[in-house]
């Protein structure tokens, strides 16, 4: 496949990115958020109503059990009973109703945080399927990947636990303030200087700390990066036996990578026992100055004791917010990552006038097509090409020079810089793409099968093909036999760690696969490279039936596939520089001749 | 466990101390509530504020002195267990790098990469969470029971008895949820199979446009693991609530209780309200155990697919020379019996170069794979069968062969991927088991079919870390054809890859790797089906090079072309894993009928 080989500076690109990161700023993703939240505006409405009541509720507890201890009374024999039992049923019923609350809050936001993440899945891999070759020709899948699974999930993992842990903190800390101001408002003071304290202290280590983490998901990430580039290719490292070299240079990522997580870590950890510190801190400062106002019968001991459990409801959620703030800065992060995949462009839409291409003869015609890759690098030039129905055209040349380009053209995979191609005198760019490209069966080199049963392998081209179609098909690309051997036969299921499947016995099962369609044009890009000529040769009846009234494009460096082609275009470096038939061509004694009789050579 | 044993004994000492650390800390923490009990029950009642000032003190001190002990204690925590893994890790990288390519296939590259990551870091995480909490809490729980005892036994065993109840939620919310977590687990890498498959298969995909079933297919997928996970969070939602209410009734219990007896006169009023600050204390500690237990569950399962890997035997020892090592081949547990059916070979005095002596083999023995539907592969015959040749210092050998003939498996035998079942393979006399895998690998340079390109510049790829000279590298470049095509790209041999070469081409590449074959000007040099992707031209030019430039040098190119072959002074045509004609190209022609008709097809009948 073509690659993009130089990214250079590629100026749209660049002022593209500039965009995006315009985009980049937490408001604009925060919004962007924010849609797949309000999608479920009820819900969130829900837990936030939760969350109040039963926060507040649970505030409630404490002055409950305040009250239940001062009707305790101080000596003995003066406990009144009715009072005591009274609080604590009410103790119990309120303790109930939060806990219920509590976990119907859970559950609601499981939901929530489920739903978006289904729905961001969803949007990504909608994107994906829509998105334009050159994209999955540039980009690493395993980035892909890493995007729909590790980014979302960390966006999720922080919108359900973080942005409600802030509302819940938020309204914890007022509610306990507005309880603890009831209870005695001098004592509050001692707060003016605990909190702007762990406030200050967090945002201090929030700040140390940030980069720390950042260094230490990159070199984490490059350990795993070497790890599996060397596991790759352990094979050829072990042949050249380098192993020692390897692990040696594994050594030093790993160094890196338990280095970078100690500093982050050790940072990091100052946190919760500073925070800790700090409200007991507080504790012991409300504890002195409770019993002191007690001396002066300012507060009642049971005041002192609801007083203690507020502060502690009240200092921890302060420094809990701080703590979450450090956490949300990744979860943006993933999430700019989420929706700049979104935002990739697409496949340009159809014109608005396209046609359904239908009734397809195969009459193509290629007109003074330029195309590149890239601007700057125009890797095709005035080509031309006339290919009547029913024709076969073959296409050689050096590698490189251009001949699955023809095919990304044919199919649409790129749009050509300048020029023309036809199909029956439709011009291609004014039919839609999905009817252009079902025009077409098409073989590639690369052969892609799914994890799914063999029978669904060889159907995918055809739905709701009947057992005798796909059976019929596999016997006309020889694997049927192969088929039938195997334990489940068609049901048997193609996995990853099936290496007893040749690339060669996966390639029939993709030729069996085109062999379902029926349509009037035909590619084969290689398509027998990797099977035997033996076999090729058993198959290669097979393949002139389904050549046959249809038009061909073959891409082969075996001559033997493409001697008896209609027209055969050498390519080199781009552009066309001879075509004819095989012996024509051979007359000619021009490249063609050069390489067909290479061959031949004895050194 | 047992081996992560081994990796926590060096820094057993330190992390002990750590614990230690922990444990004074934890206690500090647990006298705040005391000392609370003391300035409101004692020292305010006393009207002395002096007495407040110096418990306040107290109070303060101890503060400072447990988040002091407790950032130190944490610290050690961390940097200890991270030696550990450290060291762990690196001994499963090197055990990985020298595992046998049968135990390679066994385990798969992608769980092996897995393991080195992902398990690595749920261990290092299970070591240090242990640490930071597992030990904390239960020191905290049983710390705090302990204080309330000794301030009231009545009222602790109240709350007390309330443990049992919240252990066996928290044993049944386990129990349910860790299955539905695995098969979450499971279907996300559905997920992520898909997406791959997308990515891959995009022009398939497009051309057959089949975008809306493909979303369709990711959407079902997509729900699935949606409403899995929606299962597992909705059980695992249930323990908080439970503990919390459970415990807070607990608590209420404690009151009505204290209530009694404090109307008795058997207990104070002081005491129950330092009875709610350690509640708080003890029902924190209670759901730090929960989370515990959920992430020792998952280290543990982590430390035994690392353990799977570093336990695996050595399946491919180095024998001693001399020893009969027929006798030695501890593969062929069939081979006595085949022995006496099979042919004996008389034993050349004179070493060849590269010798197959009645070599049999195949790859997959048993079945091992862990996915039940995938293909059983028990019935699959030999992958090799009764493989004799011989080969002569500087010859060049052909193979040519159907897919799946067996020509690469020839390849995998005499590097020792793999060992025979049946047979010896020797160079230069010598049977290559035992030759240590250092010298052995010295011998070769090897361009295989689908090769490993590092993400680096062309002269590192070449070079691969062998420390050869530029003038070496240079005339492997002029040597692989490559020099022109490398000379094109921007900065020539510093022209950065990227991984698995995705910016050259295919010729290209496989240029490059001939070159890094042919680089160390190796006694033998393997060239499998490497040059399929190049023009005639260019594959005649390098065939000629090669010739020229490494005479000394034993050749072996597997091809699916005649003509890449034809000059080989001994040609093998596999089928099926046997031999089914030998010899020159000439008289393959006569003696070979397959051969006959792969030449036909493929020159068209020119001699």
């Amino acid at each position: 496949m073509p690659k993009i080989t130089q990214m250079g500076a590629i100026s749209p690109d660049e002022a593209k990115r500039t965009e995006v990161r315009k985009k980049a700023d937490i408001g604009y993703i925060f919004k962007r958020l924010w849609r797949y939240l309000s999608a479920h505006k009820l819900l969130i409405f829900l837990c936030l109503l939760l969350v109040l009541v039963g926060n507040l509720l649970a505030l409630l507890g404490p002055s409950l059990s305040g009250k239940a201890i001062d009707a305790i009374g101080k000596k003995p024999g003066m406990t009144d009973f009715a009072s005591v039992g009274h609080y604590t049923l009410l103790m119990i019923i309120f303790y109930i109703i939060s806990g219920i609350m509590n976990f119907i809050l859970t559950v609601l936001l499981v939901k929530l945080s489920r739903e978006v993440t289904y729905a961001m899945r969803r949007d990504v891999f909608n994107r994906l399927t829509t998105l334009p070759v050159g994209f999955f020709d540039t980009r690493q899948t395993g980035d892909i990947i890493s995007v729909i699974s590790y980014d979302i999930d960390t966006v999720n993992a922080s919108l359900s636990s973080d942005l409600l842990q802030i509302a819940k903190s938020l309204i914890t800390v007022i509610g306990s303030l507005v309880m603890m101001l009831i209870i005695k408002p001098a004592l509050v003071l001692i707060f003016l200087f605990t909190v702007p304290l762990s406030i200050l202290f967090s945002r201090y280590i929030t700040k140390k700390v940030r980069p720390l983490f950042r260094m230490r998901s990159r070199k984490l990430g490059e350990m795993n990066g070497y790890a599996e580039e060397m596991l790759e290719g352990q094979k050829i490292t072990r042949a050249y036996n380098r192993e020692k070299e390897v692990i040696a240079g594994f050594d030093i990522k790993n160094d890196e990578a338990v280095n970078a997580y100690n500093n982050a870590e050790v940072a990091a950890t100052v946190m919760g026992p500073s925070v800790n510190f700090i409200n007991n801190l507080s504790l012991t400062l409300v504890s002195v100055f409770g019993a002191i106002l007690y001396i002066n019968g300012g507060i009642q001991l049971g005041d002192i004791s609801s007083f203690v459990l507020y502060s502690r409801k009240f200092s921890g959620p302060i420094n809990e917010i701080a703590n979450i703030f450090g956490e949300l800065q990744s979860a943006f992060a993933a999430a700019e990552r989420v929706f700049r995949l979104i935002d990739e462009p697409s496949e340009p839409a159809d014109a608005p006038d396209a046609s359904m291409l239908s009734n397809v003869i195969g009459d193509v015609n290629i007109e003074h097509v330029d195309f590149g890759y890239v601007p700057e690098r125009t890797i095709i030039r005035d080509f031309n090409l006339s290919a009547p129905h029913g024709s076969l055209i073959a296409i050689v040349g050096p590698t490189g020079a251009g001949k699955t380009t023809i095919i990304n053209l044919l199919m649409r995979f790129y749009d050509v810089d300048s020029g023309k191609i036809t199909i029956d005198e439709h011009s291609i760019y004014d039919v839609t793409r999905q009817s252009l490209r079902a025009a077409y069966t098409m073989v590639l080199q690369d052969t892609w099968l799914f994890h799914g049963s063999i029978f669904d392998n060889i159907a995918y081209s055809k739905e709701d093909a009947t057992k005798e179609e796909v059976i019929a098909a596999a016997k006309a690309a020889h694997i049927h036999n192969y088929i039938m051997r195997l334990p489940d036969g068609y049901d048997t299921i193609l996995s990853d760690n099936g290496t007893s499947i040749s690339k060669g016995q996966k390639q029939l099962m993709t030729i069996a696969r085109a062999m379902l369609l029926d349509s009037h044009m035909l590619i084969l890009d290689e398509a027998t490279s990797n099977v035997d000529t033996r076999t090729e040769m058993i198959i290669q009846s097979a393949m002139r039936d389904l050549m046959r009234d249809r038009t061909c494009f073959v891409i082969a460096h075996r001559l033997s596939t493409i001697r008896n082609a209609d027209n055969i275009l050498v390519v080199r470096d781009g552009s066309i520089v001879e075509s004819g038939k095989h012996d024509e061509l051979l007359k000619k004694n021009g490249f063609y001749a050069e390489l067909y009789y290479s061959q031949f050579e004895v050194y | 466990m047992k081996t992560l044993y081994r990796y926590i004994k060096p820094v057993l000492w330190p992390m002990l101390l750590g614990l230690l650390l922990k444990f004074i800390a934890a206690m500090l923490d647990l006298t705040i509530p005391y000392f609370l009990e003391t300035i409101i029950d004692k020292a305010a009642p006393t009207g002395e504020i002096r007495q407040i000032l110096f418990w306040g003190l107290v109070m303060l001190f101890c503060s400072i002195l447990a988040v002091v002990t407790n950032i130190r204690a944490n610290r050690m925590a961390i940097i200890n267990s991270s030696k550990a893994t450290k060291a762990l890790r690196h001994d499963l990288f090197a055990k990985i790098s020298l595992l046998s390519a049968r135990k390679t296939d066994e385990f798969t590259v992608s769980s092996l990469v897995s393991r080195l990551t992902a398990d690595s870091y749920n261990v290092n995480n299970m070591l240090v969470r242990v640490q930071r909490i597992g030990v904390r809490a239960p020191f905290l729980l049983i710390g705090g029971i302990v204080i309330t005892l000794t301030m009231d036994p009545i009222l602790t065993l109240v709350l007390v008895a309330m443990l049992p109840i919240i252990a066996i939620v928290v044993y049944f919310v386990t129990k349910y949820s860790v299955p539905i977590y695995t098969r979450c687990q499971l279907i996300l890498d559905r997920l992520v199979r898909t997406v791959q498959e997308n990515a891959t298969g995009v022009r398939i995909i497009k051309a057959l446009g089949k975008d809306a079933s493909e979303r369709k297919r990711f959407d079902k997928i997509n729900s699935a693991l949606a409403d899995e996970d929606k299962k597992a969070g909705i059980i695992m939602a249930i323990t908080n609530p439970v503990a919390t209410i459970v415990l807070n009734l607990g608590l209420t219990l404690v009151v009505i209780v204290g209530a009694r007896r404090v109307n008795s006169g058997l207990t104070e009023p002081g005491t129950i309200i330092a009875f709610l600050s350690y509640f708080t204390i003890i029902l924190n500690a209670m759901l730090s155990i929960t989370r515990i237990f959920v992430i020792c569950s998952k280290g543990a399962a982590s430390a035994a697919r690392i353990e799977g890997v570093l336990l695996a035997e050595d399946d491919m020892p180095i024998l001693k020379e001399g020893t009969d090592s027929e006798s030695n081949n501890s593969n062929s547990y069939f081979y006595n019996f085949k022995k006496s059916n099979s042919v004996e070979l008389e034993y050349d005095p004179i070493p060849a170069r590269i010798e197959f002596q009645n070599v049999t083999f195949k790859y997959n023995r048993r079945n091992f794979s862990t996915d039940p539907q995938s293909i059983d592969i028990d019935y699959i015959e030999n992958n090799l069968t009764n493989i004799s040749f011989k080969l002569e210092r500087g010859q060049t050998l052909g193979i040519i062969g159907a897919t799946g003939s067996g020509k690469s498996t020839i390849i995998n035998l005499l590097i020792r991927f793999y060992d025979p079942d049946e047979g010896i393979v020797r160079i230069d006399g010598r049977d290559i088991r035992s030759i240590p895998r250092e010298e052995l690998c010295k011998k070769f340079g090897i361009a295989f079919q689908n090769d490993f390109i590092m993400a680096n510049s062309i002269f590192e790829n070449i070079n691969f870390g062998r420390n050869l000279t530029e003038e070496q590298i240079n005339r492997a470049i002029i040597l692989a054809q490559a020099k022109e095509m490398i000379d094109d790209l921007p900065g020539g041999t510093s022209y950065r890859l990227t991984a698995r070469g995705t910016n050259i081409s295919g010729g290209q590449k496989q240029r490059m790797l001939i070159a890094r074959a042919a680089a160390s000007e190796p006694e033998i040099l393997i060239l499998d089906d490497s040059s399929s992707a190049l023009d005639y031209r260019t594959d005649a030019n390098l065939r000629k090079a090669l010739h020229q430039s490494l005479p000394n040098t034993t050749t072996i190119i597997i091809a699916q072309r005649i003509s890449s072959i034809m000059n080989a002074d001994l040609i093998l045509v596999l089928d099926e894993g046997r031999i089914i004609g030998r010899g020159k190209h000439s008289e393959l022609l006569r003696s070979c009928h397959e051969y006959k008709m792969i030449s036909d097809t493929q020159m068209g009948g020119a001699e």
